[in-house]
């Protein structure tokens, strides 16, 4: 792997085995195996795809819903083993754990703190340490102790991105997080992330929205169904995935 | 990387997650942790005061709260760790999609939290048998080899059911019954000389029973004060055997599909 590098995705294809209903229990496993219907349909995710991120980059993932954007996420995010090619990658990932999967809706805000940083592997020690820090950024002074059931999912949205984002990581995964929350927070977080680019941190940015894309990224790739479509300064391929006319193609 | 360095890596998380599950399980009940002590003490008042009836004719069993309460421990313990680990990768599948941790953090850690219940129950154990006044003797430092074996077993059966819970949910609904119909043919609340007037074939399965081994182990060393034959050890050590090795072989095989099934 390139020292300057800090994410190599070689050949990586994705498949999925579609069987046209999903059998998950053992009734219909049995009738489906006697019978022989137990056929699954292919579905290639991603095929052959190939890219470099370097150290410091920011790099949105554009295309349409289904294109594979999420999959590529999950496989450099390590939960997920590509059927083909390998993933390189150098030092942390903080994965921005979606509303509602690293919480638990019983606990109160400060106990999902201490769950939700476990999970992302960060130590208890630094935790405890910048816990006030991680509670202003998200503006939930008032609402420590009560349980994340009564939470609205902005407020969901602004812990979870506190909690990652609380230290540098040498990489930060962001899917369609800003969505939620108010402009006022959407513009905490990309200063948030500008200052963590400053300082090192590769980002890769999923978003529906082309203008955050723009924003934030200074490169772009554009995948389509599965494939690499375009890949460059963030402002090419956005305007290139934009372009009406090549929608049409 | 191997086991143990696995677990001083994400000790905070294995903290956390069984944490989590003692704390929401008694949130806003008043008596909160103390039900952990009260609830084997309340169900074993319930059954001795039952079944010492019933059993009285057999009269072979000195104490039979400390008698029953014994099995209870032990039985629970398995019963509860293993069907609330089973279904922890299938509950977990917003997380794991996620971010990447060991997935089999997730049953081990439900093992662990029932065996805080465990520990708790044991409390009762003692109140038991300080108020029936049981004799105790230095063998009772030995429970702690049959506690150690009903956990390496648990590990490995909810290994084994947390895995295939994934491709087939229906066990879990399953698996229920089969508990119960395993609750039966484990002398939990029955003597043992009950036994004599049984078919031998069910003879044979309680006495293969793993659980059965690990509670003649737990009664001799607390209730009886003797060491237990060695019989009984090798039998419960090959059974903690068994269910580890077949637990993770196919936890490990089916781990890197789990994703794709939840």
């Amino acid at each position: 792997m390139k020292i300057e590098n800090a994410i190599e995705v070689n050949n990586v294809s994705m498949c999925f085995n579609l069987s046209r209903q999903k059998v998950d229990n053992i009734k219909e496993y049995v009738i489906k195996a006697l019978k022989r219907q137990l056929f699954y349909e292919e579905f290639w995710a991603l095929q052959d795809v190939s890219f470099e991120v370097r150290k410091g980059d920011s790099v949105g993932l554009v295309g349409m819903n289904g294109s594979g954007k999420s999959t590529m996420l999950k496989i450099i995010a390590g939960v997920l083993k590509p059927t083909k090619g390998s993933v390189e990658t150098t030092g942390t990932i903080a994965p921005m754990i979606e509303l509602g999967a690293g919480f638990d809706h019983d606990l109160t805000a400060r106990e999902n703190i201490f769950l939700n940083g476990a999970l992302i592997g960060y130590p208890k020690e630094m935790l405890e340490e910048r816990f006030d820090e991680i509670i202003s950024f998200a503006g939930l002074e008032r609402f420590v102790d009560v349980p994340i059931k009564n939470f609205s999912s902005g407020m969901l949205a602004r812990l979870g991105f506190s909690i990652a984002t609380i230290v540098d990581a040498d990489i930060l995964i962001i899917d369609e997080i800003l969505s939620v929350g108010d402009y006022q927070f959407q513009n905490k977080c990309k200063k948030r992330i500008r200052e963590m680019m400053d300082r090192n941190t590769t980002v890769l940015f999923v978003s529906h929205s082309i203008e955050q894309v723009k924003e934030i990224c200074n490169r772009a790739i554009w995948i389509d169904k599965g494939h690499i479509r375009m890949m460059g300064e963030a402002e090419e391929v956005c305007d290139a995935y934009e372009d009406p006319n090549e929608k049409l193609m | 990387m191997s086991l143990l360095s696995v677990f001083v890596k994400y000790r905070d998380l294995i903290n956390q997650l069984v944490m989590r599950d003692i704390k929401t399980k008694y949130r806003r009940s008043i008596l909160g942790l103390l039900w952990t002590v009260l609830n084997p003490l309340l169900m074993m008042t319930v059954l001795s005061i039952v079944f010492s009836y019933f059993f009285q004719r057999y009269g072979d069993v000195d104490n039979f709260p400390v008698y029953l309460l014994c099995g209870q421990v032990i039985f629970n313990f398995f019963n509860e760790s293993t069907s609330i680990a089973m279904g922890s990768i299938v509950h977990s599948g917003e997380l794991i999609k996620k971010v990447y941790v060991p997935k089999y953090l997730f049953p081990i850690t439900k093992v662990m939290s029932s065996g805080v219940n465990l520990l708790a129950s044991m409390i009762a154990l003692v109140i038991v048998m300080v108020v029936t006044r049981s004799r105790v003797t230095p063998t009772v430092l030995l429970a702690v080899l049959p506690l150690l074996y009903v956990l390496l077993f648990s590990t490995g059966v909810s290994l084994f059911l947390s895995a295939v819970a994934v491709s087939f949910r229906d066990l879990m609904h399953l698996y229920s019954v089969l508990t119960t119909a395993w609750m039966y043919l484990t002398p939990v609340i029955y003597p043992m000389s009950i036994l004599e007037e049984a078919p031998r074939w069910v003879v044979f399965i309680i006495n293969a029973n793993p659980l059965t081994a690990f509670i003649k182990v737990f009664r001799a060393v607390v209730l009886d004060g003797v060491t237990p034959p060695a019989i009984l050890h090798v039998q419960s050590l090959v059974w903690c055997a068994i269910a580890l090795i077949v637990g993770s072989l196919v936890f490990k095989k089916s781990q890197d599909s789990f994703i794709l099934k939840i």
